[in-house]
């Protein structure tokens, strides 16, 4: 099937504004899932609230579209009752990390087989700009007008920490190998986390002086390097497969002790 | 092995917790996510044994609101799913509570109340949670709430609870009290198929065709399809349109507010339960529910014994408000005495509801411990103006 076909056109135009990086997730992602060739009725998206959560509406799969920070609490309901759905839960970057921080590191320490997409832009778009816990400090916001106080979270070291068993990082402006270490979250059984970096020209672009929405992706490609490069990438961001790892999954922990639970008439 | 009873009555003497949780076990729960929170946390411990042995699932979640969260997830897959809190939980459960009622989802939510504010008194007996299980989420919205005074009635209520979820599509709040919780009483446990149950409406329109979500029937029931079948459709908190796509449409905003509210008030018949005791002759009518219930029970038929033209109307429908029955049962009395444990909240609805508000009175506590027959008593003698 042509990626195209996994696509709701019915609920077309997106809201997304020109130049966001979100609709390139989407495509990253849709393609792993035409690669892994899985059945899209057994394909569930759960996704928060904010301009990257409206990501679900035009996914042809069942679609859930939550509450804000709530969609990992949702997913692990849907998985833990239909383990053998995969269970795809994009977020955006307050969503995830700030409403949503509780419910983060309990996934991600149950290792439950999730695969949680942080859609970083840095910023809260829908509400029109204000600073996010992914915001650099000194970095502007309608909310830090005269600069951010606080430092960002790193969100790898977050997740691996929380007990995620698959970790990475990639951005909007590397599209294809998003898509391919999407494709590897997805079939990695267990916690996998991946924060993709994704460009907010309208709020986080405009307010940091960062250029348009070709030039924050070239920022992207020029500021980032190799999680596994040698070089020592002073001042840049790491992209790539920061962990992947086998550790016992939730539900299939669970499966097994449910197996050995004996039913007795009290 | 000896046998001596005459009887195969499954008869038990159990907690009122331990109750909600062997009666949602009969009503078909296959699934219960939770936090601990006394008074309601033995409801969570009895069904992370029960649920692994019968198929279901349990899980402690990391708050109540993922608790209730991961409650509508589960339900959206076809489970008839729940989870038990008291107060403050309960408060933390209110923005997941909004999204089951707007995105028309079946779930039931246990709330064992205790003394509030905030974190109150854990351990002792209050119904502070009234008007909270009414108007604690934002937002225009119609609700179902149940209680009981007794472990027997509360066992049919609980399943009453998993079938009017399933009927209306909709969350429906359980409001026991420490009392209730905790008190042990003798019960005969149901037999397997004494009480009807309501299973879950499946559309019948086939894959590959379109099947509109939230496109009600005639009779105001929406047919759902189970997360992982044949039909992928969307599931939103946002006013959606029959899609269960995000609309801001003012005819599909107004037309889904309506319907919201509409599918349980107008069949709110359909949803009443309650008692009545001597309510033919009564011209003193007391009104009561939950454990507060059970001292009306008392004084009433303390007082009958001596002549006291005295009745009592116990409800187990809080919401939709009784009105019409209120109204009809407190016609003839000379005055109403609502008796419950806190500052006032069904009183409320009943001098709204009775021809004669000013013949309302309130008896109540909120001191932490159960109201007693004598505060009660103490009430009927300050109205007659007989002193305490």
């Amino acid at each position: 099937m042509p990626v195209t076909g996994f696509l709701r056109t019915r609920f077309m135009p997106h809201i997304w504004c020109p130049g966001c990086g979100h609709g390139i997730v989407l495509g990253a992602l849709l393609r792993a899932v035409e690669r892994m060739e899985l059945d899209r009725n057994n394909v569930v998206m759960v996704s928060g609230i904010g301009c990257s959560s409206r990501i679900e509406g035009y996914a042809d799969f069942h679609t859930l579209h939550t509450l804000h920070g709530r969609a990992l609490a949702f997913a692990t309901g849907v998985k833990l009752a239909r383990p053998e759905l995969t269970i795809l839960v994009p977020m955006g970057d307050g969503d995830a990390l700030a409403i949503g921080g509780n419910h983060f590191i309990h996934a991600a320490r149950r290792n439950i087989d999730l695969t949680a997409i942080i859609m970083n832009n840095q910023i809260y778009g829908m509400t029109g700009g204000q600073s996010s816990p992914m915001t650099g400090c000194g970095e502007y916001a309608t909310t830090a007008p005269s600069g951010n106080l606080e430092s960002p979270f790193d969100a790898v070291e977050l997740a691996r920490a929380a007990g995620a068993t698959f970790v990475a990082r990639s951005t909007a402006y590397h599209a294809q190998e998003l898509s391919r270490i999407l494709e590897r979250a997805i079939k990695h059984k267990g916690f996998s986390v991946v924060e993709v970096l994704s460009q907010c020209p309208t709020y986080y672009g405009r307010k940091n002086g960062k250029g348009d929405a070709v030039e924050m992706m070239k920022w992207y490609r020029d500021n980032t390097v190799s999680a596994s490069a040698a070089e020592d990438g002073e001042g840049k961001t790491r992209v790539g497969v920061f962990l992947d790892i086998d550790k016992p999954e939730y539900t299939a922990s669970y499966a097994a002790k449910a197996a050995g639970a004996v039913r007795v008439e009290r | 092995m000896s046998v001596s009873r005459k009887t195969s009555a499954d008869v038990r003497f159990l907690q009122g917790n331990e109750v909600c949780a062997e009666a949602a076990i009969y009503a078909g729960l296959r699934f219960f996510a939770g936090y601990p929170i006394t008074p309601s946390t033995e409801i969570a411990e009895r069904l992370s044994d029960g649920l692994p042995r019968i198929g279901g699932r349990f899980i402690q979640m990391e708050d109540e609101i993922g608790s209730l969260c991961a409650v509508i997830g589960a339900s959206l897959t076809g489970a008839k799913a729940m989870t038990a809190t008291s107060g403050p939980g309960f408060s933390l459960m209110q923005e997941a509570i909004g999204f089951a009622i707007m995105a028309e989802i079946p779930c039931v939510i246990i709330d064992v109340q205790r003394g509030g504010p905030s974190t109150g008194l854990p351990t002792r007996a209050a119904q502070g949670d009234v008007m909270q299980a009414r108007w604690g989420t934002h937002g225009d919205h119609a609700i179902i709430a149940l209680t009981a005074s007794n472990h027997q009635d509360l066992f049919r209520v609980v399943v009453d609870a998993f079938n009017f979820s399933e009927v209306f599509r909709s969350p429906v709040v359980l409001l026991l009290d420490e009392v209730l919780g905790h008190m042990r009483e003798k019960i005969r446990m149901p037999a397997p198929g004494e009480i009807e149950l309501t299973e879950r409406l499946t559309t019948s329109v086939p894959g590959g065709v379109d099947y509109h979500p939230y496109f009600p029937r005639e009779d105001g029931r929406l047919p759902m399809s189970d997360f992982g079948g044949v039909h992928r459709y969307n599931v939103t908190g946002l006013v959606h349109d029959m899609w269960g796509f995000p609309s801001d449409r003012p005819d599909v905003a107004n037309d889904l507010i309506h319907h919201l509210v509409n599918k349980v008030e107008n069949r709110a018949e359909s949803l009443l339960r309650y008692r009545e005791y001597h309510l033919e002759d009564a011209d003193i009518v007391l009104v009561s529910y939950g454990s507060a219930a059970r001292s009306a029970l008392h004084i009433m038929e303390n007082r009958r014994s001596v002549g006291t033209r005295i009745g009592l109307l116990e409800l187990q429908t809080l919401w939709p408000f009784p009105e019409e029955l209120v109204r009809q049962k407190c016609r003839n009395a000379r005055f109403v005495i609502v008796v419950e444990m806190n500052m006032g909240q069904i009183v409320r609805e009943v001098k709204a509801a009775v021809e004669n508000p000013q013949r309302v009175f309130l008896a109540n506590r909120v001191d932490g411990t159960m109201i007693t027959p004598t505060d009660i008593k103490n009430v009927m003698r300050i109205i007659e103006g007989k002193g305490v």
